[in-house]
């Protein structure tokens, strides 16, 4: 291989970059996040994780390996596996903080610098997937995982909305972001999308429906699906129990798989 | 912390500290003699400006959360039509959201400018006593990013504060992006001469929301930020045919029930999830009038009034100043 760079030289063995990313917050970036790097690892990739929300990090949680320590080792530091076979990484602030409910007060100018650390300094050893989970907005986190992966090639972001003209309108502009840096869309996910009562099966559209593939539509970006309101997803990622093991059967599993395969498919043809 | 500028060294330990110019970090930085000076720690003329334009603004009122899509938005735009529906009382809100400003569309105002008058911008208003002042009435589209570092957006949130007309007012609420980060330190900095009356902390049920709104709590009492109460929100979701309950936001460890008896503080109530919230936000029309008789709508007017009657008290206590 040609570690000819030494600044990627912890990225020179990930295959693939992709980021997760939406202008509103709570639409289930992280949620999507995680349950694609299971269905990913379920298909027999490596996956890495990578969580920049740095003021309000869940994955951990969601992965069940809620207060570990980072250790270092020649090449930086070893992310947190979350398997005996090492098949899921994973890095966080929230392995960084000494009381989980600690606040990170930072302006940008220390959470650039953080997340440029991460970049650089996570030894993700071989990787085929890097998933980049973000908080919402287009601010500094944002411009600061685009600028220190330019380096290396990013295939890509997926954009999370829920179905509701307030959230739309917010990924409308995540998608003036990708645009202006030069980032593809991968496609848009809608969750949120419908919840079926567990007592009369009535299905209530909650937060509205149809408004992730309308903005795609109107966007020209591939629509990858949907994901419905299901209290067995929500459940799994607050216990961090994996879902697509435990439910493999709901339609919520085929829903996420699905979209999985989309993912697989427009990296490959691009 | 709050005031080290983007290209410090490292370890700069923020112009305003004591140690400004005088730690080890600060060797061979340009602005070493100007800290050590103790020129940097003078306050920003801003704070005093602020104060002055704050002087008709009786509450001002912070809604927070370290969550996103908690419902920070939702509710703040109900707690304004809730406090306007008193035509006597005049009500404001302001966007601080720069990323991400929701508030235009929930208020019916998408598409609206706004106008510089000779004594600064003029919000927008909804009734003749409900103005609202968001970054969205400066974009020219609905695809336009505000792709802003924190400096620049802190210059927005000072301008908005100091530069809008707000008039005289009973409540100026601030509805805020999610996070413990340059807006929510702007916004308390800016105000810190004027003076907040508090903040409203929403959360929803789970505990991946209640792990992160602890951490805004946190950061509330580091700044020394009086919280008046939580609000639940998502709690529950009643479906309108078999009328069952299903928690779809399960409250795995408690909900805000339990992180406010863990952490002393008052919850100010509880909202169900009802389409027709969404649906009238989406609209830009008020939840509270449309659906007057919902059990969401008695939620939120039993928050509001508690609220009220917080300012109330906070007046006669003789706090805030």
């Amino acid at each position: 291989s040609h570690r000819n760079n030494s600044s990627i030289g912890n990225l020179a063995q990930v295959r693939h970059v992709v980021l997760v990313l939406s202008g509103k917050g709570g639409v289930g970036k992280s949620t999507l996040t995680t349950e694609l790097a299971l269905a990913l690892r379920h298909a027999g990739k490596k996956v890495g994780i990578l969580d920049v929300d740095l003021c309000g990090p869940s994955i951990p949680r969601m992965l069940c390996v809620g207060r570990q320590d980072v250790h270092q080792c020649d090449a930086g530091w070893v992310p947190v596996y979350t398997d005996a076979q090492k098949s899921l990484a994973l890095m966080s602030i929230g392995f960084l903080l000494e009381n989980p409910d600690d606040a990170v007060v930072w302006r940008g100018p220390k959470k650039t610098a953080l997340i440029g650390q991460f970049v650089s300094d996570v030894a993700w050893g071989e990787l085929d997937f890097l998933l980049v989970d973000t908080p919402p907005g287009t601010s500094d986190e944002h411009l600061a995982v685009v600028e220190n992966l330019r380096k290396h090639k990013v295939d890509g972001a997926i954009l999370v909305t829920t179905p509701q003209a307030v959230s739309t309108g917010d990924v409308r502009r995540e998608i003036t972001f990708c645009k202006k840096t030069g980032l593809r869309i991968l496609g848009i996910v809608e969750n949120m999308s419908g919840f079926v009562c567990p007592h009369c099966s009535e299905c209530s559209n909650i937060f509205s429906k149809g408004g992730g593939e309308e903005l795609a539509k109107l966007s020209g970006s591939p629509f990858l699906g949907c994901i419905p309101l299901d209290p067995q997803l929500s459940t799994s990622v607050e216990e961090g129990k994996d879902f697509i093991q435990a439910f493999p059967e709901s339609a919520t599993f085929s829903a996420i798989s699905h979209i999985a395969q989309a993912v697989l498919a427009n990296i490959a043809a691009a | 912390m709050a005031d080290v500028p983007s290209d410090a060294p490292e370890h700069c330990p923020g112009t305003s500290s004591v140690e400004a110019g005088k730690t080890s970090a600060c060797q061979g930085c340009p602005n070493q003699r100007i800290c050590a000076s103790g020129a940097a720690r003078t306050p920003d003329p801003a704070i005093e400006e602020i104060k002055q334009k704050m002087a008709s603004v009786k509450h001002k009122i912070l809604v927070l959360s370290g969550k996103g899509g908690v419902g920070k938005s939702t509710f703040s735009a109900q707690l304004v039509y809730g406090l306007a529906s008193d035509t006597s009382t005049e009500v404001a809100l302001l966007d601080v959201d720069i990323c991400g400003p929701s508030i235009p569309k929930m208020m019916g105002l998408e598409g609206e400018q706004v106008h510089q008058s000779g004594s600064g911008w003029s919000p927008v208003y909804v009734e003749d006593n409900l103005a609202v002042m968001s970054i969205g009435f400066l974009l020219s589209s609905p695809d336009d990013a505000v792709i802003w570092r924190g400096p620049k957006k802190n210059g927005m949130i000072k301008q908005f504060l100091r530069d809008v007309d707000w008039g005289e007012l009973d409540y100026l609420i601030v509805d805020t992006p999610p996070g413990t980060s340059d807006e929510h330190l702007s916004v308390v900095q800016y105000l810190s001469g004027a003076g907040v009356d508090g903040a409203i902390i929403i959360t929803t049920p789970q505990e991946l929301s209640l792990q992160d709104v602890r951490k805004e709590i946190g950061f509330c009492r580091k700044v020394k930020l009086p919280i008046i109460g939580v609000v639940e929100n998502m709690s529950g979701f009643v479906c309108p045919k078999c009328k069952n309950t299903s928690q779809i936001f399960p409250p795995t460890t408690g909900g805000a029930e339990k992180m406010c008896s863990d952490m002393q503080l008052p919850l100010l109530g509880q909202v169900p999830l009802d389409p027709r919230i969404g649906k009238s936000c989406d609209e830009g029309r008020s939840f509270l009038s449309l659906e007057a008789e919902s059990p969401a709508a008695a939620a939120f007017s039993s928050i509001i009034q508690k609220i009220r009657q917080y300012c109330k008290d906070g007046v006669e206590d003789g706090s805030p100043d």
